[in-house]
């Protein structure tokens, strides 16, 4: 049996737009994920160009919308996605195209710069660890494991209307993970930076980011969190959010 | 893409500091600490940083922080280290490493590393492989820190948030062609492209650290990342440089079989055991005290021999059973998560119920670059070591020597921090000290450019995929797990023919933007020079010892091979030079029986 697989290209040394490029393959005997067949693919056609790196889904490198939803061809299986014998591969959506199933992540990484995804603690460090209990440690689970692929921020209708001033679901976990994180201690700095009308607010729960995050992960739930946190701080006067003066 | 970059002008030459070529743990650690101290720091990477493969490292990081047991000592950390390395790591190394490493980890937990936790609120320890109390007499230790069973995602994100955090330079999904080595043979920085933009520039620096991980594509099965083809050995056997070490690399005994995705030894570690297709325990056969826990080595070997006696599982009789359903869903949610999905996914099966099938897979380069405790990489000269000035090297890409004939598990984190740390500490103190490098001359920069400009011109040739082929089934078939010199010699000649045909290869596709076929050829490239000196080096070594392990040559042979291998990739001979014994604080740990 044969697989026609309907790949999106563009090199813009060549061409003047992007344009959909059918191959034909045999269907291999074995379920075989996504990226082997696009690696079989290219060893026949050396110009697709795609990123990949670990082929175990952690690295995040190969996000991409397979069947018109966002996910990571190293652990999609072609049996999960396969409509008939068709396979429709195209760039992460909103994001701008350099080559063939490579986007130019450069907003993604800017609104993850943004949030300050790194630990802030007044108190001077300990010889030894910090201390912090099971339970405690066990409030970043579902959210320090993000991979960082986009496959969320891409999938949602806010970050494409607004890539520069919405945090994006991404963005917005790991700005959670800091927040719950018992040890950092810049909560309500945090918060302050998030409570203008875009950066967390654009999120109107569509919940794209949960159907299609490859590692499971809950951004929506996340966003949710933080909204709490803004509207109890500006309801206790330590946060100012705008449109609640 | 340029062809030509003249230093009279200013086109093209980016000047810094310190240049990292990978941003890997390694590279991100001494990247961490140079731009910390104020100086001009950049990090080169292929990939952006958290797609390296650091992030696929699982179980953890092993150190005597004294969280599972308060009475631990790094002595028997450092004793453990040496046994495993089966006597062939250097001891001033290795002693370096278990005494700072307890420094290191606590730095990456302050700088927000999500460590698992004891209900004390200490970072939590789980035991691992070759890990004992009181020197081997107290039985088995507990001491590898985990973040669940994802320490290596949660620590290459814990740097690179901190790099974001310090302003560190990153020059991301840009490719490292080779060394500029000027007249003095200092290392003066490298040439690089943009991936997206084909932009080749001269990347200046007054210390150039090689922190490009490992290589393990040089096998048909590995556990590696696609991306690990040894980029910085590549270009230092090219610039004549020798590397040390290369026919020790470490078979993990539990990669998935057919898929070759890594299964953390934590598994044993928690309690799981491997099964051959009677339900044996056989491990108990092989290693009666450590059994599951054995060095990876002893163990990668007991698996083969169950197999090669007709006791493998499956209908092909080709590989064993890991068995963890009898630690419970609780065990299995709470510490292997990230196990419980990998098997799901590429298996095929649910831990939870099933045991996974694993096979022996290449998994880990003990050799590399030779490096002294601050990264100074050095050189031979008439059988005498010398510093070259300018080059670095840290990580797997480097053999400092912590890890010998056979690495622990646990310890490649721990030695990417530790040697990250201090690289960046002496590259800090030489800099500022008025240390530094003459110029490279045009000449010099032309030399380092003509790789690349040969690939660009290319016109007829081999394809790159038939030769990585090739030259992956070569290695797989003569240099696994078990070598034998007949093989081996005959792995040798292959090689030859692929050097041939890699140095000559035909790109079709010339466009620049993001054209991975470009980044595949001189990758190739990469793999085969680091395939030869693994190759040569296996053959000449006639003895077994840590993982290389010959049939032709069953005993450790002290006498004759008590040293590391030093390979010359000019004469492609191989050299020797003497181990280290001499740590600082404790006595040396002379040479025993190595048994588990």
């Amino acid at each position: 049996m044969e697989l026609s697989v309907s790949l999106y290209r563009y090199n813009p040394e060549q061409d003047k737009f992007p344009y959909m490029k059918n191959y034909k393959v045999k269907k291999p005997e074995k379920d075989i994920m996504v990226l082997d067949l696009l690696n079989m693919l290219k060893e026949d056609d050396a110009t697709i160009s795609y990123r990949r790196s670990c082929r175990e889904g952690v690295c995040g490198s190969d996000g991409m919308n397979i069947n018109g939803k966002n996910g990571l061809a190293c652990i999609t299986p072609l049996s999960e996605v396969l409509k008939g014998n068709k396979l429709e591969l195209r760039p992460l959506p909103g994001l701008p195209v350099i080559r063939d199933l490579i986007v130019d992540m450069t907003q993604f990484y800017e609104q993850y710069e943004k949030i300050k995804p790194f630990l802030q603690s007044d108190s001077e460090p300990p010889e030894q660890e910090r201390l912090q209990s099971p339970q405690d440690r066990d409030k970043l689970d579902g959210l320090y494991e993000c991979i960082l692929c986009a496959c969320c921020s891409t999938s949602c209708p806010s970050f494409w209307w607004n890539p520069d001033k919405f945090v994006g679901p991404a963005a917005l976990l790991q700005a959670y993970r800091f927040l719950a994180d018992t040890r950092d201690t810049k909560k309500q700095e945090r918060l302050e930076e998030l409570g203008d009308p875009f950066s967390v607010y654009r999120c109107h729960g569509i919940m794209n980011c949960v159907s299609v995050c490859p590692k499971g992960l809950n951004p929506n739930k996340a966003i949710g969190e933080i909204k709490s946190m803004l509207l109890t701080g500006a309801k206790e006067d330590k946060i100012k959010v705008v449109g609640l003066e | 893409m340029n062809k030509v970059i003249n230093i009279s002008t200013k086109n093209n030459i980016k000047e810094f500091d310190a240049l990292i070529v990978g941003g890997g743990g390694s590279g991100m650690r001494t990247s961490l600490e140079l731009a910390k101290s104020g100086l001009n720091t950049a990090v080169i990477s292929k990939v952006f940083p958290t797609r390296s493969h650091t992030v696929s490292a699982q179980g953890g990081i092993t150190c005597a922080i004294q969280s599972a047991d308060p009475n631990d000592d790094w002595r028997w950390h450092m004793y453990d280290t040496v046994k495993g390395s089966d006597y062939i790591g250097d001891q001033d190394a290795i002693e370096y490493m278990c005494s700072e490493g307890p420094k290191a980890v606590y730095e990456l937990e302050h700088m927000g590393l999500p460590f698992s936790r004891f209900e004390n609120g200490r970072i939590y320890q789980r035991p691992f492989g070759g890990q004992s109390k009181d020197f081997g007499k107290g039985g088995q230790a507990a001491r590898t820190c985990a973040a669940a069973d994802r320490t290596g995602h949660a620590l290459l994100h814990t740097l690179y948030q901190n790099n974001v955090k310090e302003g560190t330079n990153f020059l991301n999904e840009w490719f490292a062609v080779d060394l500029v080595k000027n007249s003095k043979k200092e290392i003066t920085g490298v040439i690089a492209f943009s991936i997206e933009t084909g932009e080749v520039c001269y990347l200046k620096a007054q210390a150039t650290v090689l922190a490009t991980g490992g290589a393990g594509r040089i096998y048909a099965s590995t556990t590696n990342a696609l991306i690990n083809t040894g980029d910085g050995l590549g270009m230092t056997l090219r610039a004549g440089f020798p590397a040390q070490d290369m026919e020790m690399w470490q078979f993990h005994p539990t990669g998935i079989y057919g898929a070759g995705s890594l299964v953390t030894e934590g598994c044993r570690g928690e309690g799981g055991y491997l099964i051959n297709a009677d339900g044996e325990r056989f491990m108990e056969r092989y290693a009666p005290n450590a059994k599951d826990l054995a060095g990876r080595d002893v163990v990668a070997r007991s698996m083969v021999m169950e197999i090669l006696e007709g006791r493998g599982c499956g209908p092909e009789k080709d590989h064993v059973f890991l068995k963890l359903d009898h630690l419970g869903a609780d065990v299995l949610n709470s510490k292997l998560p990230g196990i419980c999905e990998l098997s799901k996914t590429f298996a095929h099966v649910d831990p939870i119920k099933e045991p996974i099938p694993v096979v022996p897979t290449c998994h880990y380069m003990m050799g590399g670059t030779p490096t002294n405790i601050h990264g100074q990489a050095f050189s031979r000269n008439d059988g005498n070591d010398f510093m070259v000035s300018g080059l670095f090297s840290v990580g797997e890409a480097a053999c400092v020597s912590v890890h010998g004939a056979n690495r622990l598990g646990g310890n490649s984190l721990l030695d990417l921090v530790v040697f990250g740390r201090a690289a960046g500490k002496h590259i800090n103190d030489e800099l500022k000290s008025g240390g530094g490098v003459d110029n490279a001359s045009n000449e010099d920069i032309e030399l380092a450019m003509s790789r690349l400009n040969t690939l660009n011109e290319s016109e007829s040739g081999y394809e790159v995929a038939d030769v990585k082929k090739q030259l992956q089934t070569c290695m797989q078939n003569y240099f696994g797990v078990f070598r034998r010199g007949e093989f081996m010699e005959k792995g040798v000649k292959e090689l030859e023919e692929i050097r041939e045909k890699s140095e000559n290869l035909f790109l079709k596709d010339k466009s620049i933007a993001f054209n991975t076929n470009r980044v595949e050829a001189l990758e190739l490239q990469n793999l085969l020079e680091v395939a030869e000196a693994t190759a040569i080096s296996a053959m000449m070594r006639d003895e077994s010892r840590g993982a290389h392990a010959r049939d032709d040559f069953p005993e450790r042979d002290d006498k004759n091979w008590l040293c590391h291998s030093l390979y010359d990739p000019v004469e492609k001979k191989l050299g020797k030079r003497d181990v280290n014994f001499v740590p600082k604080e404790v006595e040396a740990f002379p040479p025993k029986m190595r048994s588990y």
